[in-house]
């Protein structure tokens, strides 16, 4: 007969554990009791939500299918009230009996409530389920003035995301330094300088009477008799285990139910894992070790015991609002004995900080930049005598054989501790499924898809493992903002940022150049679809008055054209613009367009109003123009309809930004009389189809565009056209044209990822690109509304000074 | 030679957007005034390498970057910054009262050629 196994709890650590030993020949009939009624969800990621970066669909780990396809009885929203060990059974709320044969509880832990009066106030909450969650998404609003009690992880993470949601958030902590069971002083300022610069006030040491309020919490009033306003309260102030029924069952049971190196309590029937247990005095709230135990328990109750549970590691590794910390061993440095070397670059906000004791490490804080964590985590546990290497210890020199940290990596370690995956999951991942990317290892093994602090030894493993590795290339931006684009794409929409200043005040210098601040204002307007904070300042000139600027400092004006197509009516404006301002030269351009030179920036605005016409974007890294033949309205030998498409393409991606000029051509047959196969996208006419072709070039190289697929009809043609200007919108690296770009990714991926990507990935690019587009105007305008009062006039003294 | 300061004044604080510069015409002479974390800075606009307008450059920090071909220029000292040859454009010194920024022209310095002085 088979044998009952009962999980209470239905969290990542009772789960993970189910999965584990779904892995192992096993006998057992598994019911898993849950008192929330969700699937097990990732509850690391709550944050994620709260900050509107996720829904609460994409945190499940579980969903349904799973429980039901493992033939497990799945039974949430029922509370375990009770263990009776003699019956072997435990008791529902529901008055429900279960029958066991093994136990485990993996019933988690509570927010702990400090006994502060007040606390049961209206609009005082935790932050710990999804159900909490979802209470602060319904009670924030822009503006609301909200207090986290409490400077730890949860506590910073709930400030952030309540921060997204436009409440004005002020974290109030009991310490005098965030964090500070992880971080020294100065590491703490390293962190508060950073969350103060995302604009969450904090205060510290700043220890909480009482909620004051009527029913509902109006503030808060300090040890000191000072009171702070609230409409919202969130308190974070860490966490107790839930050991109840254990201890009601009678199980040893001192902070938690105490388990042995193989998770078994004081009843060898009943098992208990994650953050209801203490071992060797020891209580969890990381999930790394919380998978482990999973590990050890799964092989044990199973008859296959591996390793014993040796405890948590003692060093902690997080990524909180974008910033990496890396703590572990003592942080104590008062001990005797023991001596520090420090580190500090304020601007690039990187703190690092070495304890040494007999000229061994003691204990490390890394801010900003942990890079290092695995050679300080390997002395750290070997005792290395770091005699040889106290000149370099602060920037340990990079192992020349790149193979061997993660060689010297034991299988069992966790690589991902959002996640759980070990070196060996990555190592089978990779073999099973030939993975030669980092962006195919994370959709295998969900390694680096949470915080992605573990990226980089991903990166190692993958070099290490496979001879075919696929390095993704890696530009950084500039010194201002040392990072890839990659990085800087994730930092910007993690951390909700939606300015320049903004972005070079959390990661970069403060500062920005005339390098990055183009850049930024690039990523965010297309990350955001046009919803970023638009900062004039951060934009090259072109950009803030719209023309281009000309070697004598006067601006050239080029009106769209649609298609190089222009009426009797119009050509009569330029010719009479021409005249009125006394154009120095009027150019037909390679683009089919008309450009009138030498126009001075007070006049753009009287130009653009007596021109009529909209923006060319010729002065902008964005949309140039169509050129086209005239194809089958007036061409013996076409055989589309080239003019039409062409005027039909532009107006559909006009006023829209790009990561460089980007331009295109629509020819009605294949003799090519517009030049559509050396434009950044070019529509090719053959009978009955269209050739979309992509990359191709005409400037400083040449270079005939690839075909990106072959369609029939014109709408068709339009949209794959679509896919692949907003998939180059948001792959390419800023400056990058799109025959650098196409030759760096190759045609194949990029068919991939467009024309051939599922239906729904497609809509998915196509959303962002008609969101994009709906916020997209005409640049000119500005002309009759400008954005302050002297963008296009130049200033005249308020009173003139004789010489 | 008169040694009474004048100040002109010039614009109210709001015409110059943070981090961003103005060009004005005084004297014949156009002079750029940027808004730096509301510090009012004056420099000649006229970049000395080509003529490029030094008031549509981008700014970082406390320096300017010339629209044309990038040379940058401290906007304290008015000294080209990370140049191959040593250049420099003309700094004012300027103050706010009532919300208006005031220029003294009569204050010009152009520290390259106080060292050669």
């Amino acid at each position: 007969m088979k044998q009952r196994l009962v999980v209470v709890g239905n969290g990542m650590a009772g789960v993970s554990c189910v999965e584990q030993i779904l892995k192992q020949p096993h006998d057992f009939d598994i019911t898993i009791f849950g008192d929330e009624t969700h699937v097990n969800y990732n509850r690391i990621l709550l944050s994620l939500v709260l900050a509107g970066e996720k829904s609460a669909d994409e945190i499940v780990l579980n969903d349904l299918d799973w429980y039901e396809s493992n033939q497990i009885c799945t039974r949430l929203g029922v509370k375990i009230t009770g263990i009776d060990r003699e019956r072997k059974v435990v008791l529902g709320e529901d008055g429900g009996i279960t029958e066991y044969d093994k136990l485990i509880l993996a019933t988690g832990s509570s927010a702990f409530i400090p006994p502060i009066p007040g606390v049961e106030k209206r609009n005082v909450h935790v932050f710990r389920t999804l159900d909490d969650t979802r209470a602060l998404l319904e009670k924030s609003r822009p503006g609301l003035k909200t207090v986290v009690i409490g400077g730890g992880l949860l506590g910073l993470e709930a400030a952030r995301g309540l921060q997204v949601r436009g409440c004005e958030v002020t974290v109030v902590h009991l310490m005098d330094t965030l964090m500070e069971r992880q971080l020294d002083a100065t590491g703490g300022a390293y962190l508060k300088r950073k969350i103060e610069n995302l604009g969450i006030r904090v205060m510290l040491p700043q220890q909480t009477a009482a909620l004051y309020g009527n029913g509902r919490v109006d503030g808060l009033r300090f040890a000191s008799g000072e009171e702070l306003e609230a409409d919202l309260v969130v308190i974070a102030a860490g966490i107790r285990p839930n050991a109840e029924l254990g201890r009601k069952a009678g199980l040893d049971v001192r902070r938690g139910i105490v388990v042995d190196d193989f998770m078994q309590t004081s009843d060898p029937h009943i098992f208990a894992v994650g953050e209801c247990t203490e071992h060797r005095g020891q209580t969890f709230g990381l999930v790394a070790p919380l998978f482990e135990q999973g590990r050890v328990l799964a092989g044990a109750i199973t008859g296959h015991p591996g390793p014993s549970f040796a405890g948590a590691s003692p060093a902690t590794k997080l990524k909180i609002m974008g910033v990496e910390i890396f703590s572990a061993g003592s942080i104590d440095d008062t001990e005797p004995g023991v001596e520090t070397v420090r580190y500090e670059d304020p601007s690039l906000g990187v703190y690092k900080k070495l304890l040494l004791k007999d000229n061994r490490l003691h204990g490390v804080i890394l801010v900003g930049d942990i890079e290092d964590e695995h050679v300080y985590q390997d002395w750290l546990r070997g005792g290395t005598d770091l005699t040889p290497h106290r000149r370099q210890i602060l920037f340990p020199p990079r192992d020349p054989d790149p193979g061997l940290e993660v060689a010297a990596m034991p299988d069992s370690e966790t690589i991902c501790g959002c996640n759980g995956v070990r070196k060996s999951d990555i190592v089978q991942a990779i073999h099973k499924h030939g993975i030669v990317t980092l962006q195919e290892l994370k959709e295998k093994t969900r390694a680096s898809t949470s915080c992605g602090t573990c990226t980089g030894l991903c990166e190692k493993l993958l070099r290490a493992v496979t001879p075919d590795f696929q390095e993704e290339t890696k530009t950084t931006l500039c010194s201002c903002l040392p990072f890839s684009y990659e990085q800087l794409r994730d930092m910007i929409r993690g951390q909700q940022l939606k300015s320049a200043e903004e972005v070079l005040n959390v990661y970069g210098n403060r500062k920005g150049c005339e390098v990055c601040k183009p850049a930024l204002s690039y990523l965010l307007d297309m990350l955001w679809c046009g919803a970023h904070e638009e900062d004039r300042s951060a934009r090259f000139i072109n950009d803030r008055v719209h023309a281009n600027i000309q070697k004598d400092g006067t601006f050239s004006v080029v009106p769209r054209m649609r298609g190089g197509v222009t009426t009797p009516d119009e050509l009569r404006r330029i010719a009479d613009v021409a005249d009125k301002y006394k154009v120095p030269m009027v150019k037909v351009t390679g683009s089919q367009r008309i450009d009138l030179l030498g126009i001075k920036k007070a006049d753009l605005p009287k130009v653009w109003a007596d021109l009529g016409m909209p923006s060319g974007q010729a002065y902008t890294k964005g949309v140039r123009m169509v050129k086209t033949c005239v194809g089958t309205e007036f061409c013996r030998f076409g055989v589309q309809d080239s003019t039409s498409a062409g005027i039909e393409l532009e107006r559909r991606l006009e006023n829209l930004f790009t990561p460089h000029k980007f331009k295109m051509g629509v020819v009605g047959c294949p003799r090519n009389c517009a030049e559509a196969t050396v434009k950044d996208l070019g529509l090719v006419g053959q009978d009955g189809s269209w050739q979309v072709v992509v990359g191709g070039a005409a400037g400083k190289s040449v270079r005939k565009a690839d075909l990106l697929t072959t369609v029939e009809t014109t709408e068709q043609a339009m949209e794959a056209s679509n896919l692949f200007f907003q998939y180059y919108r948001e792959n390419a690296n800023y400056l990058e044209r799109s025959y650098d770009f196409v030759e760096r990714l190759g045609i194949e991926k990029i068919r991939k990822e467009t024309v051939y990507a599922s239906e729904k990935d497609k809509r998915k690019l196509l959303d962002r690109l008609d969101r994009s587009k709906a916020m997209a105007k005409d640049a000119w305008l500005e002309g009759a509304h400008p954005v302050n009062p002297t963008q296009f006039v130049q200033i005249q003294p308020l009173e003139v000074p004789t010489a | 030679m008169s040694t009474k300061v004048h100040w002109t004044p010039v614009t109210n604080l709001e015409n110059i957007p943070p981090r961003e510069g103005r060009a004005v015409t005084l004297q014949g002479e156009e002079i750029a005034i940027f808004n730096i974390d509301n510090r009012y800075l004056a420099i000649e606009s006229k970049c000395p390498h080509k003529g490029g307008p030094l008031c549509d450059g981008i700014a970082s920090g406390t320096t300017v970057v010339c629209p044309l071909h990038g040379r940058r220029f401290d906007l304290e000292t008015g000294m080209a910054v990370r140049a191959s040859e040593p250049a420099c454009v003309a700094t004012f010194p300027t103050r706010v009262e009532n919300g208006i920024i005031f220029v003294n022209l009569d204050g010009a310095r152009r520290v390259l050629d106080e060292a050669a002085a």
